[in-house]
């Protein structure tokens, strides 16, 4: 039996020591001695939600697939442990075999949101590692970091020694190759690095400088040597189909966030909402066969037993033969009690159809996301929804029994005017009144409409990487407005709104677009004990105004300020396939209120047909010839 | 439909996983093995199972008890096997035992006591070297009063009459205790009273408890019969 890093007097001290153990079906245990590279695999926020992301498991599968490689996993500890770790000097260990993270050759660390920074440094910390790159030496593992928030490295390219740009299902056999033979050269870190920095995708932080204007702005990013590429380029997976898929995911004992089978049914996105920074950097939409998806969805449920499924992806009612693949679900879920979740779907007829078939309507609600509150604003942001669509969905909806309703908003967007804003309320109401205009027999009760609006954080990389940013006093102002003129409203009684942390989407921004000069201010702030900045509870603003301030860094120069296309942007040097001039024209159009039509309407030369795949092939089978690049 | 009994262990790092995410480990074990369970009624239908007694964490168990409908009969040995293809280390089913699919049989309701072995950590507590006979004595008493909790109130109860057996052997304690919807005394708190009645300390962590078996009383007449629950099942072959 494995002998826990935790003793049992600890654990028992836990919330939840189910966290800690390991053990979990579907995770795996190799021998130690028989493996070459040992990989820890981290998510750097608390068990339930690090089980819940789907990369992970996906890398795990993969990793573990290589019969000289053993990857573990590793999460954050909860502050009850944090705390005893500290004053013990117990060092962060792997689910797995329960030895220090400090043993492996690669620290691995999935950035998902930009909230979760300190948490980083948490689990450098505690693993006894460095929390310099600069500092670390030959006993250390390298750490390297991946997902969406590579994408802009910067603010914490002090912290880890590589990055990977793009998806993680590409170039790690060459990093590991190139690892394996290094190790037996017994050449210095820096060494393997300078050689890592040559594999597309791989990103050295150390081996790229940066100076800065006066103004603050940056001047030049360049690299070290001749023989670092001066740009890195996204790696992304075009054999879609054909890459392993983890078929036997790793299933926790405790509830966490996605307790059901998460099947990725496409990666991509046609809509091209400028806000959204997942629907550029993982362009072009790739589709996964249905047939494949069909025989994935019994795997999965047979190697785990989950009485739940769930369809991911940005936006699935995108995928072409959702229909049949729905079928194929109902038929094989429902003698046996599994239910089916269809997040990220559009209303319309077909979609309630299907969902009066998976969920119970009484109990279950409806979610819209409008993300803006007048057609012009949605137009801004080419948000391709018209308020047609949303009352036409919802009065089917209703008619179909459903009376409760959430509507996602944004506040904050570029060019917003306070119609805009009062237009939130205004759309809650519209849907109100429609409800109530249908006759007392025809629908369920009373309604119940829920709008809850996030503050606009631009991010790399999107249309809107140069807009700026409302300040902290700005945004409470623009909720008050919207809490304001639901009030006014005629079914106020139906309808309630809530608001996000105003202060926290601030950092958000500071952290999205930051540069170099940022990882101190993230050092300071866990210093001074921030950490868990995602969970409001922990949240401590006092910890990073003072940061901030003895860093002599301005927060709303990173956010306040309108950026010049003419600007060097601190993750310019990234290629992802989306080109500059691209964003440029979509921040132009937004200006102007002018909508881009989607990907299978009509190619609008993003640039991404380089990838030679996926809805751009797609579109050229079917005879679309208006491809630019 | 036939209701079975399955009874299994749960040791090792298990013991820190709480009683809901037992059940939970348990419906996603038989979906996995492919045997079919009767579902509720309703919109979501979902699996039934009844456990004898829930068991706190920290406690390790070779006598773990759960009634659940199955849809079509299998013999006894195919379904542990079927069920043990299933398992973490740690936990492991023991038996699969037919039993009457009435409300009087139902697990839970049968539960009239348990079995527990109390090991003493002798890093943490200095152990009287008489245990035996302090155990003994321990039990002579004709009243043994405790404070004791319940989710209502806090009263003084005499707890004698719920302890069947008690016994000492080097640095261990078996009891037989009642336990169950009527009375329900729990090992800790026959620990807190013997460490009172022979004046030693009872630190925290002081002392692993793990749970040998749950018996129902089968006897007439105010005699208890205590038969452990798998034995009122029968074999399916």
């Amino acid at each position: 039996m494995r002998k826990l890093a935790l003793e049992d007097e600890v654990l028992l001290q836990l919330d939840k020591p189910e966290r800690y153990i390991g053990n979990e079906w579907n995770s795996v245990m190799k021998d130690p001695s028989s493996v070459d590279i040992r990989f820890a695999m981290c998510f750097p926020d608390v068990y339930e939600i690090g089980m819940s992301h789907l990369g992970i498991q996906i890398l795990y599968d993969m990793f573990n697939r290589m019969p000289d490689v053993w990857c573990e996993r590793v999460y954050s500890p909860w502050p009850d442990l944090d705390k005893i770790m500290r004053e013990r000097h117990i060092p962060l260990f792997l689910l797995e075999s329960q030895e220090p993270v400090k043993k492996v050759d690669f620290l691995g660390i999935t950035l998902q949101y930009e909230m979760c920074y300190t948490n980083i440094l948490q689990i450098l910390d505690l693993s006894g590692i460095a929390l310099l790159a600069s500092d670390r030496n030959q006993a250390d593992p390298f750490v390297i970091g991946g997902g969406p928030c590579t994408y802009n490295p910067e603010p914490i390219a002090d912290f880890f020694d590589l990055f990977y740009i793009g998806e993680g299902e590409t170039v790690y056999p060459q990093l590991l190759d190139l690892y394996r033979s290094w190790k037996k050269s017994g050449h210095g870190r820096t060494e393997f690095l300078r050689r890592a920095a040559g594999i597309p995708g791989i990103y050295v932080p150390s081996l790229y400088q940066v100076s800065y204007q006066e103004n603050g702005t940056l001047a030049s990013f360049w690299p070290v040597s001749e023989d670092v590429p001066a740009k890195v380029k996204k790696q992304i997976v075009m054999d879609f189909d054909g890459i392993p898929y983890p078929e036997k995911p790793v299933v926790p004992f405790i509830k966490a966030t996605q307790d059901r089978v998460v099947m990725e049914i496409q990666r991509g996105c046609i809509r091209g909402c400028r806000f959204c920074q997942a629907g550029m950097v993982y362009r072009p939409l790739r589709e996964k066969k249905v047939e494949r998806l069909k025989k994935l969805a019994e795997r999965m449920l047979a190697n785990t037993g989950y009485e739940e499924i769930s369809l991911t992806s940005l936006s699935s009612s995108d995928y072409l033969e959702l229909d049949e693949l729905l079928n194929h679900l109902i038929d094989i879920c429902k003698p046996r009690g599994i239910n089916i979740s269809l997040p990220s779907l559009r209303i319309d007829s077909f979609s309630l159809d299907v969902m009066s078939k998976v969920q119970d309507v009484k109990k279950s609600s409806l979610t819209f996301a409008p993300e803006a509150g007048t057609q012009r604003m949605r137009d801004v942001i080419n948000k391709g929804l018209t308020e047609e669509d949303i009352r036409m969905g919802a009065g089917q909806a209703f008619r179909g029994g459903w009376n409760k309703v959430k509507l996602y908003f944004m506040l904050g967007l570029p060019g917003e005017t306070e119609e805009d804003i009062r237009g939130i309320a205004q759309l809650c109401e519209t849907l109100a009144e429609d409800y109530y205009d249908i006759p007392k027999e025809e629908r369920n009760g009373r309604v119940a409409i829920t709008a809850s609006t996030s503050f606009f954080v631009p991010k790399p990389f999107t249309p809107f990487q140069w807009a700026s940013m409302n300040r902290e006093q700005e945004f409470l102002d623009k909720a008050h407005l919207v809490k304001d003129t639901v009030r006014s409203m005629l079914n106020q009684k139906s309808i309630r709104y809530t608001y996000h942390d105003a202060g926290v989407s601030v950092l958000e921004g500071v952290l999205a677009r930051g540069d170099r000069r940022i990882s101190g201010v993230i050092l300071q702030a866990y210093r001074n004990g921030a950490l868990f900045d995602a969970w409001t509870e922990h949240y401590r603003a006092d910890a990073w105004e003072e940061a901030f301030r003895s860093c002599g860094i301005d927060p709303y120069f990173y956010t306040a300020r309108e950026r010049s296309t003419e600007e060097l942007l601190p993750w310019d040097f990234i290629d992802t396939g989306v080109s500059r001039k691209f964003l440029e024209r979509e921040w132009e159009r937004a200006k102007k209120g002018i909508i881009t039509p989607n990907c299978r309407q009509q190619c609008s030369g993003c640039g991404c047909t380089q990838f030679r795949g996926g809805v751009c092939l797609e579109e050229r089978l079917s005879g679309h010839q208006n491809i630019q690049s | 439909m036939v209701r079975v009994r399955i009874k299994f262990e749960k040791t090792g790092c298990m013991k820190f996983i709480g009683h809901l995410d037992v059940m939970r480990y348990f419906q996603k074990v038989l979906r996995r093995a492919d045997i079919p369970v009767v579902l509720s009624e309703g919109f979501s239908p979902h699996m039934q199972m009844s456990f004898a007694s829930p068991l706190g964490v920290g406690k390790t168990s070779s006598g773990e008890y759960f009634d659940v409908d199955l849809l079509e009969p299998a013999s006894s040995e195919k379904l542990v096997r079927r069920m043990n293809e299933q398992m973490v280390e740690g936990m492991r089913v023991l038996s699969v035992k037919k039993v009457p699919a009435d409300k009087a049989n139902k697990c839970m309701t049968l539960t009239a006591a348990a079995s527990y072995t109390v090991s003493l950590n002798p890093d943490r507590i200095s152990i009287p070297d008489n245990l035996s006979t302090l155990a003994e004595g321990f039990l002579s008493q004709s009243e043994i009063t405790v404070m004791r909790k319940t989710k209502r109130k806090e009263e003084l109860t005499d707890i004698r009459p719920w302890i069947f057996s008690l016994t000492a052997k080097d640095t261990s304690l078996h009891m037989l205790l009642s336990s169950g919807s009527v009375h329900n005394l729990k090992p800790e708190l026959v620990m807190e009273a013997l460490a009172s009645y022979g004046s030693f300390g009872l630190p925290e962590y002081s002392f692993r408890i793990h749970r040998n078996e749950l018996y129902a009383d089968k006897g007439t007449d105010g005699d208890v019969r205590l038969v452990p629950l798998e034995e009122l099942g029968e074999e399916i072959v």
